[in-house]
């Protein structure tokens, strides 16, 4: 690595977007400004502000927001001087208007979010997201759910429809080193030269910023983190453990290491109900596959049906459910828990 | 049915079924392809012709080897032929069928929409059939509502229902290329069908496509805001005498549970919710009975079109 300079990566926060799943969706304006403006101080470029699934994610099915996402997206875009304050959306939960609602509120750049083999669903809202002059990116979610080739030509139909960067998502944080070096190999040789490619770590087998240091050895040029974690199972990769680790391997990231640390330290710990942490659900996730973001759900179905969250965690990844469907939670626990009175 | 049984039922209909109506089925993906093969089982409808753009698809050569007239030269083509049929099933676009909807209407033919352009009134067999106008466009909804807004009427027919949201999960083998292009009219229309017919306050609809292989069996999910003190008993009947009425033309329409009644939270704004998990197994009429959603909006349509016969032969 010291042969020569590295090409400087961007990093993306999103402790107010996948963190809050881990609140529950209950941020308030307040904490969202704190952190927009300690993130903004110590030079993150991108910000990311939605509830955990997205914009329209408040809902029975995924919990509802405390505050209106276009309220936090404004007050975001109010609170940052340099930063770019940016949205997810998942075709499905979210449309076209909460989009431009977004837009209206400032928000600069739609991160547009499908399942790894439906990238074909997003067409439209790249297109109305380039229309708007939104910055885009594509986040190609559960990643390890498919071979290296198959991802790389759902990058490509994103690509295609208009997205500038295409994420290698690891949402059940299941991609164990090699699987993720290989995927974004894969994804950079097939849309590298007009696109570009970024990783999305969980620390569900504690491999979050390794998988985002392979990504970046591998071409990736756009990383996710979050402050203390802060998000769904495990949580992610932490966005103070990113940055040093990428400015000792001599990686440009524009963060300043102090600002980012303070940043943790100082704003995001005192707030947090519990720091996420690999406990026998997350860890199920990370082994078994599953979006993490089940994880809350399935403590929430445990307490109410009386099975316990990692057998849910498990049956819902051997079933092969998805990001979005959350209310099979429900369903596991109700199954199991017929199969346990018909035992007994 | 062979041939000669469908000639024999066009010149003699059966007692009280009155005249047999004609039908184009414009759009031959999927769902056009499913309704195709209901069709060709219906005692009031005869199918006049299938019509595409896409000259040797796999849903035109299926047309033609049911030995049904099947052409790829769209929608021009048919209205040049001399004679028109009384009704189009359309099954494009929401794009599609906005751009065709005028065309059907000026040449005289009632029109139902099995995209989610929802043009015309809403249509949700089990609980506005009986009052269907003449209206000349009738919107089938979406696959989602149909399999949830009866659900969501069960409900408000028993107590006050100010939210609900639905989510469909389908497997993604299901879901073609006008489903792909169309997510946000899906979950827009849905949710304006939950409000309009499901009689919610305001409505709220997500869809999933899930590609696991065996595909999944389309599941649908309805959560209702409820009264803390609503009558928990009567709305369970309610929802249970639903699912029966729906099982009637969809007959793998099941409940996967027993409603299940949350208390009151203050996140809901102090209301209590309930939950009602359902599985729609299709007829496997076409793509295998995995495919629940192309049977219920395909059921359903074929329903709205015979009950379009049945009104036709007592006015």
């Amino acid at each position: 690595m010291t042969e020569k300079t590295a090409e400087k990566i961007r990093i993306t926060d999103s402790t107010l977007r996948d963190g809050s799943h881990a609140m529950a969706h209950r941020f308030t304006e307040e904490q969202v400004r704190g952190v927009v403006h300690a993130l903004d101080a110590a030079g993150v470029e991108v910000i990311e502000v939605t509830h955990g699934d997205g914009l329209g994610g408040s809902s029975f099915n995924y919990g509802f927001s405390l505050e209106d996402d276009v309220k936090l997206v404004a007050a975001a875009v109010d609170e940052a001087t340099r930063a770019k304050i940016a949205v997810l959306m998942l075709p499905g939960v979210g449309t076209v208007e909460d989009l431009k609602l977004a837009h209206d509120a400032g928000a600069a750049v739609a991160r547009i979010a499908t399942h790894c083999t439906e990238a074909d669903v997003s067409l439209q809202h790249f297109a109305a997201a380039r229309d708007l002059g939104m910055e885009t990116v594509g986040f190609l979610m559960m990643a390890h759910r498919v071979e290296p080739d198959v991802l790389a030509k759902q990058a490509r139909i994103m690509v295609d429809g208009g997205a500038q960067c295409v994420y290698v998502v690891d949402s059940a944080g299941a991609l164990v080193l090699g699987d993720a070096q290989e995927r974004i190999s894969a994804v950079v040789k097939e849309i590298g030269h007009e696109a570009q490619v970024g990783f999305h770590g969980h620390q569900n087998l504690s491999l979050g910023v390794a998988n985002s240091v392979l990504a970046q050895q591998n071409g990736a040029l756009q990383i996710d983190g979050a402050l203390c974690a802060l998000g769904a199972g495990a949580g992610n990769s932490p966005t103070e453990v990113l940055v040093p680790t990428f400015e000792r391997l001599g990686v440009p990231t524009g963060v300043d290491v102090q600002g980012v640390m303070a940043a943790a330290d100082e704003v995001v710990k005192p707030f947090l109900h519990r720091l996420p942490f690999a406990d026998r659900g997350a860890i199920t996730q990370g082994y078994a596959g599953v979006y993490s973001s089940f994880l809350l759900h399935a403590e929430r179905a445990a307490e109410r049906y009386e099975v316990p969250a990692h057998e849910i965690l498990q049956k819902v990844g051997e079933a092969g459910y998805v990001g979005g469907q959350e209310d099979m939670i429900i369903d596991v626990a109700l199954q199991l828990r017929a199969e346990r009175e018909r035992a007994s | 049915m062979s041939e000669a049984d469908r000639g024999a039922r066009e010149t003699v209909p059966s007692p009280g079924a009155g005249r047999r109506l004609s039908a184009a089925i414009v759009g031959p993906g999927n769902i056009g392809t499913d309704l195709l093969v209901k069709l060709m089982r219906s005692e009031l409808i005869d199918v006049h012709s299938v019509v595409g753009v896409i000259p040797g698809s796999d849903g035109l050569e299926r047309a033609r080897k049911m030995g049904v007239e099947a052409s790829a030269e769209g929608v021009d083509w048919l209205l040049k032929q001399p004679t028109l049929p009384d009704l189009v099933f359309e099954s494009t676009s929401a794009k599609a069928h906005l751009a065709n909807a005028p065309r059907y209407e000026e040449a005289g033919i009632t029109a139902i929409d099995l995209t989610p352009a929802a043009t015309g009134p809403l249509v949700c067999p089990p609980v506005n059939l009986d009052t269907l106008s003449d209206a000349p466009n009738l919107n089938m909804i979406t696959c989602g509502g149909q399999a949830t807004i009866p659900i969501v009427h069960a409900v408000s027919s028993v107590v006050p229902v100010p939210y609900a949201e639905i989510v469909a999960s389908i497997a993604s083998r299901s879901a073609g290329p006008g489903t792909r292009a169309n997510i946000d009219e899906f979950t827009q229309t849905t949710a304006r069908a939950i409000e309009k017919v499901g009689g919610a306050g305001r409505g709220k609809a997500i869809i999933i496509l899930n590609p696991v292989d065996p595909p999944m069996i389309m599941r649908d999910t309805v959560f209702c805001a409820i009264p803390p003190d609503a009558d928990t008993g009567a709305i369970q009947e309610s929802v249970e005498k639903m699912v029966a009425e729906v099982a009637v033309y969809v007959p793998g329409y099941t409940l996967r549970a027993e409603p299940q009644f949350d208390g009151p939270r203050d996140i809901w704004n102090g209301m209590a919710r309930v939950a009602v998990f359902l599985e729609v197994r299709g007829n496997g009429d076409y793509l295998p009975p995995w495919a629940g959603n192309l049977d219920i909006m395909t059921a359903a349509a074929a329903r709205v079109g015979e009950q379009i016969a049945r009104r036709k032969a007592t006015s």
